[in-house]
Order: structure tokens, then sequence, then C-alpha cells
């Protein structure tokens, strides 16, 4: 907070209309006060009127205050506000969300379901508590305004990388030990769905899919490709949509950690034997997660393809190069191609035709490269980098050939290493 | 030795106008079994053998279709549970949801439960099948696949990133044969007290502004969504600007 003294326009208006219902109190904080005699009537204490001004002299302000600015700081920038604490000490029972957690961070739909969590227990009433369950790399520094009153972590190897059989395992082992009233999956494509089934099949519960209007009695679910509202009672495990409730933003919660206690789990059926390689421009470009863009500032259009083969991006296109006949039109990015919705995206050579920034508006992270520094997707850009392109680009297919080289040489180290 | 493939059909709905017709996931299942098995494909439906659409899955080139006949509202997992032990399938595929009555994607999960088997989702493709054992490719968001290796026999779901469906021919769907067996009589129970209307559309969320002051409302209403915050290289080296982008790549794992 600052310690400039700083003019209070509205309690200077306030002074100055005596009919403001507030006005009485403003002028009496100025004044000390007002006193009245036995009789009623308002006596003043000629010793307290008027004040000491600057050089010493008793002044009696006659305009009560009209002229002068009142006394009064206000704080410049509004402080950051400390939200208040949502405590739940010894719970009766849990409502379990496990999240996504894609990239190790909640979601925009985790979010809305730990929202939803919360509705149903001031639904039901009863002290429950909301609990976050999450497996393998947990990055997420901001569970207590997500709203989460308990975060139960499951760590260990077997949790890692694609193991349903092994997470299914641990819920169920958590249903046994801990009072769970409501399992609450997202109905998303990243796992939650897979593993919400498995666990509905493992404990014999029916479950609500696709659910979209919960509370403690009914559920409104979709059925028969959408086309449907199933309405029912609210059933133990739930997968829903997004957008299925209001995210917490107005509370804090404690998130205090709990434990499992026996994690052991059976032996998989399933192997993970991790990702596969696969052609970025296979990939429909409105899913690809990293983009290489080019437009009209781009000349060698071989050193583009080469470099977009080496960076492993999916190519594509600014309007201006698809009428030229450089790029297919099924590449056009923007209002009449596609709607991309990267995670990073590469504009080479585009300087940001209002229907081309339409097309990235769900983008992440921009990265320009363009000789104007003015242009729209500077401003756009989370990295602008002014300069000639094929130059730019030139430089760091090296960076990415010499990091390629490293990491082999790194494993093919780790790998004599083990042998 | 060939393994024996079981596809699992449904009867589909159109999405704009609604009639019925064979169901896009399922209809995926059948081609991925028919490039495993051929002719030796199983397809098996739980429900009406007149059922018109079983033709257009007929006409994909199949023989037989083998129908457990059953009511509507009969519950198809006994049924098809004891067909698939009977038959001692060793691939059984089906589509991740199907497209009418409650589509919760459970039948899968069910019958894995009760058969003991393994169960792999979203699968794109089955590349091998090797002393016992198949390589699978699970679909992942954003185009990505996963390879994983599992025990014969299971169960798979089959993504829309399959290989889609050949054509349907209309007169070999007329002249394949149906071979219906009875099915289960048990009634599904808890369905009946569910209500079903046409879907509404959902509401869509509004942007509310939670600000205390005029002055924050002011702001909100006025903001642009982008800061403009960000980095501008202009007089670096070529080599110090690759960098920068470099790092941000790295940053973002987009380069492994």
């Amino acid at each position: 907070m600052s310690d400039i003294i700083r003019r209070d326009p509205r309690a200077e208006w306030i002074m100055r209309n005596r009919l403001h219902p507030l006005h009485e109190q403003y002028a009496s904080q100025e004044e000390g006060g007002e006193v009245r005699g036995p009789s009623g009537l308002i006596r003043k204490f000629p010793h307290k009127v008027g004040f000491i001004g600057p050089n010493g002299i008793k002044r009696i302000d006659r305009l009560k205050g009209n002229a002068t600015a009142p006394k009064g700081k206000r704080s410049a920038a509004a402080q950051e506000v400390q939200l208040p604490l949502h405590k739940v000490d010894s719970p009766d029972y849990y409502i379990m969300v496990v999240a996504d957690m894609v990239g190790g961070r909640l979601t925009g739909h985790d979010k809305d379901i730990l929202g939803l969590a919360h509705k149903l227990i001031a639904e039901q009433g009863g002290n429950g508590a909301v609990v976050a369950v999450c497996f393998g790399e947990v990055k997420e520094e901001h569970f207590d305004t997500a709203g989460v009153d308990r975060v139960l972590h499951i760590e260990g190897e077997a949790f890692e990388g694609y193991a349903p059989e092994a997470r299914v395992q641990a819920l169920a082992k958590v249903e046994a030990q801990y009072t769970v009233k409501h399992w609450l999956f997202p109905d998303s494509i990243h796992g939650g769905c897979d593993l919400a089934s498995r666990l509905a099949a493992r404990l014999g519960e029916r479950p609500a899919t696709q659910a979209w209007q919960v509370n403690a009695e009914q559920t409104v679910s979709r059925g028969a490709s959408a086309s449907l509202d199933i309405t029912r009672q609210t059933p133990k495990i739930l997968m829903l949509l997004e957008e299925c409730a209001d995210a917490i933003d107005e509370t804090r919660h404690e998130a205090t950690p709990m434990s499992l206690d026996d994690v052991s789990v059976a032996a998989a059926t399933i192997k993970d034997k991790g990702l596969m390689a696969v052609d970025p421009n296979a990939i429909p470009m409105a899913e690809a997660e990293f983009i290489l863009s080019a437009g009209n500032g781009i000349h060698n259009w071989d050193q583009f393809h080469e470099a977009a083969q080496v960076l492993g991006a999916t190519e594509g296109a600014s309007r201006v190069a698809v009428d030229d006949g450089f790029m297919p039109r099924s590449r056009q990015v923007g209002a009449t191609g596609t709607w991309v919705t990267a995670r990073v995206y590469v504009a080479v050579g585009i300087s940001g035709a209002i229907q081309h920034m339409q097309g990235i508006g769900q983008v992440d992270k921009v990265v320009a490269i363009n000789t104007d520094a003015g242009c729209d997707m500077v401003k756009r850009a989370a990295l602008s980098v002014i300069g000639d392109s094929e130059e730019i680009l030139a430089e760091l297919m090296k960076l990415v050939a010499e990091h390629k080289q490293t990491s082999l040489s790194d494993q093919a180290e780790e790998n004599s290493n083990a042998a | 030795m060939p393994h024996k493939v079981i596809s699992l059909i449904s009867v589909g709905r159109h999405p704009q106008s609604g009639r019925s017709r064979r169901a896009d996931q399922d209809s995926r299942a059948v081609e991925l079994g028919l490039k495993l098995a051929g002719t030796g494909l199983d397809v098996v439906h739980a429900g009406n053998s007149e059922e018109p659409v079983l033709r257009q899955y007929a006409g994909m080139g199949l023989p037989k279709v083998t129908v457990l006949e059953q009511a509507e509202s009969a519950d198809a997992l006994p049924a098809l549970s004891n067909y698939l032990k009977a038959e001692k399938a060793d691939i059984v595929l089906t589509g991740v949801r199907s497209e009418s009555g409650e589509s919760s994607g459970m039948t899968p999960y069910l019958l894995a439960e009760q058969l003991g088997w393994p169960i792999v989702a979203r699968v794109a493709d089955i590349v091998e099948i090797k002393d016992g054992e198949a390589q699978v490719l699970l679909a992942l968001p954003r185009g990505q696949r996963r390879q994983v290796t599992v025990k014969l026999p299971f169960i798979a779901s089959i993504d829309n990133a399959a290989q889609a469906a050949r054509q349907s021919a209309y007169g070999p769907g007329l002249r394949a044969k149906m071979a219906a067996q009875t099915g289960s009589t048990e009634e599904d129970n808890v369905r009946v007290n569910w209500s079903e209307a046409p879907a509404k559309a959902r509401p869509k969320r509004l942007k509310v502004v939670k600000a205390k002051t005029a002055a924050d409302r002011f702001k909100a209403a006025t903001a642009k969504p982008q800061g403009g915050s960000g980095k501008v290289m202009k007089n670096e080296s070529a080599q110090e600007k690759a960098q920068a982008i470099f790092d941000l790549l790295i940053e973002e794992k987009v380069i492994r």
C-alpha cells in the first residue's frame, strides 16, 4: 500500500451535498461529531471549531469542507484479497473427484467438477469434504483456490503412464478405506471416462454418464448420442460433461494431504509400450498440438517444409500462402480455413489479418517470426522475433538437430549402462 | 490357428435425421474384425433379428449375423456374456458408446468384469497378434497414439480414429443369413424409473463479472483479453533469437 495522500472525490461530493444520506456522517467525521445540549439544541464548542493552518494560524472553514479536500487515504491499487478459508474438520463423508490432471495440472473441466462437488455437499448437508484424487506427476499449485479440501495423491511406479488397471485397483481400495458418498469423474477422452467405467464395473454400481445437470436427488444425463435427456436418481458414480457447474472462486480450501494405506497392485495385463511417433501432418489441423505456420514472408519454401519436419510440427498457412499456391487449401488457418486449438503456434512471416487471428483464438502460446515489429501478430504473440525468417529457421533447425543428437546419445549411454 | 474374433453391433442413429443406421463405431469394429479374421469374423447383435439395420452391417461382406433374440427392454449383458463364454472368443470388438438407448458405454466394461478379461478402451488399430499377445494402438487426444500389448482373450472398444467402415452392399446384405438364438429375458429394472425426454439445448455459460466496485466492473468490461505483454526480440543475433524460440518449445514440451 502506498503512502501517497489522495483525494477521495466521492467523499468530497458527499460533503458538498447536504441532502446526501451520508452527509451527516462525513461532516461529523470532519468536525469531531455534533453535541446536543440539554434542550436538544446543537451546541458548538468554540475551541474546537476550525483547524490550525499550515503557518500556525487558526482557520475556520465556513464552507463546511466544500472548498478543501477532506483527509483520509485511499489506496492506489487494489490489494490482493485473501479469500475466506473453508475448513472441514473430521468429515463424515467424502466426495471423491478423480481429476484428469492433463499435464499435471487441473483442467477447467476438473475445476467445474470440484465446484459441483461443493454444490452437492451444500445440498445434502452434513460435514462433507471434497477430495481430489490424482495419479502420477502433479504440478498443480492452486489446489486451495480450486476448492480441494483434501488431496489424495496416489504415487508409485505402477500408476505412471498408461495404467488404468492399477489405478482402478487403487480407487477400489480408496472406496474400502473411506466413506465415499459420490465418485465424480470428468467424462473426457483424457482417461476420466475409461477409469470411471472400470470403477463402476468393479464396484457393481450403475453410473450416470454424460451427466450435465446434477443435484442431490436428481441427475439429468445425455443418452442416445446426445439426443435424449435421461432424468434419474443421482447415482454414486457420475461422469460429468464440461460446464456441469461453476468452478469455486470465492473461497480458499485447506488441500490437506490424505493417504491410502495399501497401494500394492496386481501385475497389469495391459503393458504400456509408450507413445508412438505420429506423422504430424497426418494429425487433423484442428487438434494438432504444435503448428508451424507460413505466410507471405516466406520465400524459401523448401526450407520451411524441412523446418516443420525437423521440429515435428504440423504445417499451417495463412490465406496469402494458400492463394499463391504454395500450400494446399486444407492447410489454411483462419476464418475460412481451420480454427486451430494448438498449444504452441509458430507464425513465420504472418502479419496477422483479423481473420487469421480469429482462427488462432484458442491457441495458448504464439511465437511470431516477422520483419515488421508493429504487426498484429507481434502484439498477440508471447514471444516475437524480429528478423529474417530464413536465417532464424536455419539456426532453429541447427539447435533442434543438436538437441536430438544429444538426447539420442544420452539414451544410448543409458542403455549401455543398463547392459 | 486363426483367432476367434467377435464384433458386437448395435442399431445406430443418424445424428441429423435421427433415422436408424449402422452405428459408426460399431461398423468400424466390424471393419477391424474383417481385417483380423476375414470371413471367419462372428458378428453378434442382441435384439430383434427383423431389424433392417442388421442388413446394412451384413452388406459389408458378412455371410451371417448372429442375433440373440430378445425384447428391447431386456438386459443384453447376460446373453452376451454367455455367448462369448460358449464361443471361446479371443478378441471381442465393440464401439465406445452406442448411439441409441442409454449409451453409457458400460457394456464392454461389464462384460470384461464378468468374464475376467482385460479391456482396452479407444482402440485405433490392432497391429499384430503373436504368441497369445496382441499389439494394440490406442487413440489419444490430439491425434496421438499409444502402443500397448495385451494378453488374449481381451475386449477392445473401437474409437472413431480406427479405419472407416467399408461401404455396405445392398444385395449381399439381403442375402446374408440371420442366425437367431434365444437371448436373455432379464428385464432392466433400474431403467423403468427413469424419465426420458428429447435433449434440451444446454444453456451457454455466461461470463459473470463478480466485481464489487464500479471501477472493477469498468475494468472487466473494457479490458482487452490479451495483455500484449509478449517478449519482443529485435537487435539480438539470429542465433540468440533461435535459442529463445527453442527454449520456449522445450519448456512447452512440444520438442522431445
